[in-house]
């Protein structure tokens, strides 16, 4: 952005780009995806001690259609993989997901015949949050880290993200 | 007192009474297959053991009769408790006990999901743990626990012959002489599907509602979204390595589960932690009681619309969270228990803390009360939603808070006092309808109680130490390790052996925050248990979800759902 201080006026130009992502970077609307123990430091990351909404994130959207970033706090199992997927598909473009804590990143201590070895074998996920649960403080750093990818996309969404990292 | 059961049964029944044993104050007694549902009926109707509290299935792939079920009885009149167990050799059928307990067809469902062990006469045998589409038996001991299946597809609850049906009846139901009703159409009806990501749900279940207008015509629910195995993950493991596991049973109080566990597997060797170790697990689990109550009132709340509560009450969970942090590590996922005393002792200045912690809670119960409990909206959607009654509360499994709110003043603390809770002053709260607003009211005034708890702990915390002497399940101390060859022979043992559980079986419980909460172990020497159960006391509750909401209006399912305080961890394990 630029603002010509010599030849005041009301206007500042931009590049639409950075405009519009500046815009979606502080206004995102997270759909918590919780299904364990990561949920129940979901919500205390949005209560009043940690608040969430200083980073503008605070309006929990549980329609996938009203949201644009996925938090998938906890594990998924096989039986849960199918309306995960359902879910991300419902979200509009463009999309962003955490997955929080150690089950949903990779499965954790869960290697059993129940337990998806990672929510990425999925959908693809942008960021991963180390913890079992993580701490709030954790999972606002990791939005943070999202708030700064968001700034460097480009406007127009791919179809695709991680193309490589998509399971059948 | 169950000793003379037993007797009792063994004059009734005769030779029929195969074989009876005791081991730990748990009293058994063997029959066959077809003397089953007669042993039941006899023991519900004139013994009254009102409860079936779980069913166990044990895999023995070396026995002639591979497959064993225990049925786990309590009576809540004479105070007694029983199990009955009956041999099943594979593919032969076990008589169903559902027309004895309402609560007897979950957990037969779950019997035949994870052993395949069929059950004759059950009205509905299908999968409930693992998903539809999953091939085997997985608690089977040749099934490999790292062996996933994948699913493709969610099942659908409600086929459209099912929705039809339920049009018919409906219009059967309405149907009275004179009368001029509009007939119901299938396509009238509307299903929705709660779950199993809803943020009425608080965890991943699922229940489909089949609606006329806003009216439950039926609902039908499903679980097993977060089954992570964890009675497969016990046997995997050693008995010490069980512990991280228990914490994410229910996680809204894991000190609970920790405190529990290590009892259960006390109780196994017939030894009691000490006395300082019994103090402070009353602390830490008295603590999670009440974070647990105020997860579970806050978010119930908000289900209702009242926002407000959840700031209050978050405040306070927020700050006992900090303290039982910088007591061990972690805020959720305590792990502090261990087999014999605890992790550590409590830090310096603990007791001081969680005094003023307690007067914070104080003041968020009090805020909480006064903006509830006279609220006319509150009221209007809570009382006499999803009411049921005492004996239709047992009769379903039902125990803890709900059970309490039903109007029975039934607490594990009082009737089966361990940790030394016979020690210390304090009510049973209890309802009188059995609906919503009793189940919410009855948890707040429990934190109350929680908090005289440990007011009257902390006055009197035993001094001494927090382990046991004992070398067979508490790890030596480093000096010990690092100066003798005792020492270090000791821990490596432990270690890589695991803890050498005496052969033999054995049921601890304790009143955990949603009732009771029990560990079945079975153990045959190795450091690995043998066979672990879990009774979660979630699981029989939610089982009769259906029958509190049918008729009732949608939104009173979310009330009633929250109220009921199904933590997705311990339903599915």
């Amino acid at each position: 952005m630029a603002v010509d201080l010599e030849q005041p006026s009301n206007f500042i130009t931009t590049r639409l780009r950075q405009a519009v992502n500046w815009g979606r970077k502080y206004s995102l609307w997270p759909l918590p995806f919780g299904v364990a123990c990561c949920a129940i430091e979901f919500m205390s990351t949005v209560s009043s001690y940690n608040d969430i909404s200083r980073f503008g994130a605070e309006l929990v959207r549980f329609s996938p259609r009203q949201s644009d970033l996925m938090i998938i706090a906890g594990t998924i199992s096989y039986k849960q993989a199918p309306v995960l997927k359902t879910i991300y598909a419902q979200m509009a473009e463009p999309k962003w997901v955490i997955a929080m804590g150690v089950c949903a990143s990779s499965g954790g201590f869960y290697n059993n015949y129940s337990t998806l070895q990672g929510a990425d074998h999925v959908i693809p996920v942008d960021m991963y949050v180390a913890g079992c649960p993580p701490t709030p403080e954790n999972l606002l750093h990791s939005l943070v880290l999202i708030q700064e990818q968001v700034e460097k996309e480009g406007l127009v969404p791919s179809t695709v993200r991680h193309p490589d990292r998509v399971g059948a | 007192m169950s000793q003379q059961l037993v007797e009792r049964l063994q004059r009734e029944f005769g030779d029929r009474i195969l074989a009876a044993t005791g081991m730990h104050g748990d009293e058994s007694v063997t029959v066959s297959r077809q003397d089953l549902p007669l042993v039941l009926a006899h023991l519900r109707d004139q013994e009254g053991c009102e409860q079936l509290s779980d069913i166990v299935g044990v895999d023995h792939p070396e026995r002639a009769a591979r497959f064993e079920v225990v049925y786990l009885l309590r009576s809540y009149s004479k105070r007694h408790r029983i199990q009955v167990s009956v041999d099943a050799p594979e593919d032969e059928p076990v008589p169903t006990a559902c027309g004895l307990y309402r609560s007897a067809n979950w957990h037969e469902r779950e019997v035949y999901d994870l052993f395949g062990i069929p059950f004759s006469g059950h009205p509905d045998l299908r999968r409930i743990l693992c998903h539809h589409q999953f091939e085997g038996h997985a608690l089977r001991k040749d099934y490999p626990i790292e062996q996933g299946q994948e699913c493709t597809r969610p099942e659908n609850l409600f086929s459209d012959e099912d929705i039809a049906h339920a049009a018919r009846r409906a219009n059967e139901m309405s149907s009275s002489p004179g009368a001029v009703v509009d007939e119901l159409h299938p396509s009238d009806l509307l299903t929705i599907n709660l779950g199993p990501s809803h943020p009425a749900t608080h965890g991943a279940l699922r229940a489909e509602c089949l609606l006329d207008g806003e009216t439950i015509l039926d609902a039908r629910t499903e679980i097993g979204y977060i089954h992570r195995c964890f009675e497969k993950e016990a046997e995997d493991h050693t008995w010490a390595q069980v512990m991280p596991y228990t914490d994410r049973l229910n996680y809204c109080s894991a000190m609970l589960n920790n405190s529990i566990y290590a009892m259960a597997v006390e109780k196994m060797f017939g030894v009691e932690a000490t006395p300082r170790a019994q103090a402070i697990r009353v602390i830490v689990s008295e603590l999670s009681r009440i974070i647990d109550h105020l997860v579970c009132v806050c978010t119930n709340l908000v289900d209702l619309g009242a926002l407000t509560n959840y700031w209050y009450l978050y405040n306070v969970r927020e700050s006992i969270y900090q303290s039982l942090e910088k007591l061990c590590g972690s805020r959720l996922t305590t792990n502090y228990a261990r087999i014999g005393g605890m992790s550590h002792d409590l830090y310096d200045g603990f007791e001081d803390e969680i005094r003023v912690k307690l007067q914070e809670l104080e003041q968020g119960v009090t805020d909480v009360t006064k903006l509830v409990a006279r609220n006319r909206i509150f009221l209007d959607r809570t009382v006499g939603v999803g009411a049921i009654s005492t004996a239709d509360a047992l009769n379903w499994g039902y125990t803890g808070p709900c059970l309490r709110a039903t109007g029975l003043a039934w607490d594990l603390r009082k009737e089966a006092p361990y940790s030394g809770y016979d020690q210390y002053e304090f009510d049973i709260p209890t309802g009188t309808n059995g609906d919503t607003q009793d189940r919410i009211m009855v948890r707040m005034a429990e934190m109350v109680q929680s908090r005289r708890i440990i007011e009257q702990v902390l006055q009197k915390i035993p001094g001494g130490p927090v382990d046991l002497d004992d070398p067979r399940m508490v790890l030596p101390p480093k000096a010990q390790v690092y100066g003798s060859i005792e020492g270090v022979m000791n821990q490596f043992k432990l270690i890589f052996e695991g803890i050498q559980v005496p052969a033999g079986r054995g049921y601890g419980f304790g009143e955990g925050a949603n009732g009771e909460l029990g560990f079945y172990c079975i153990s045959d020497g190795t450091g690995h248990p043998y066979r672990m159960k879990v009774r979660p006391p979630c699981f029989p509750i939610f089982s009769s979800f259906t029958s509190l909401v049918q008729g009732r209006m949608l939104p009173d399912a979310i009330a009633t759902l929250g109220s009921l305080n199904i933590i997705a961890g311990e339903l599915d394990r």
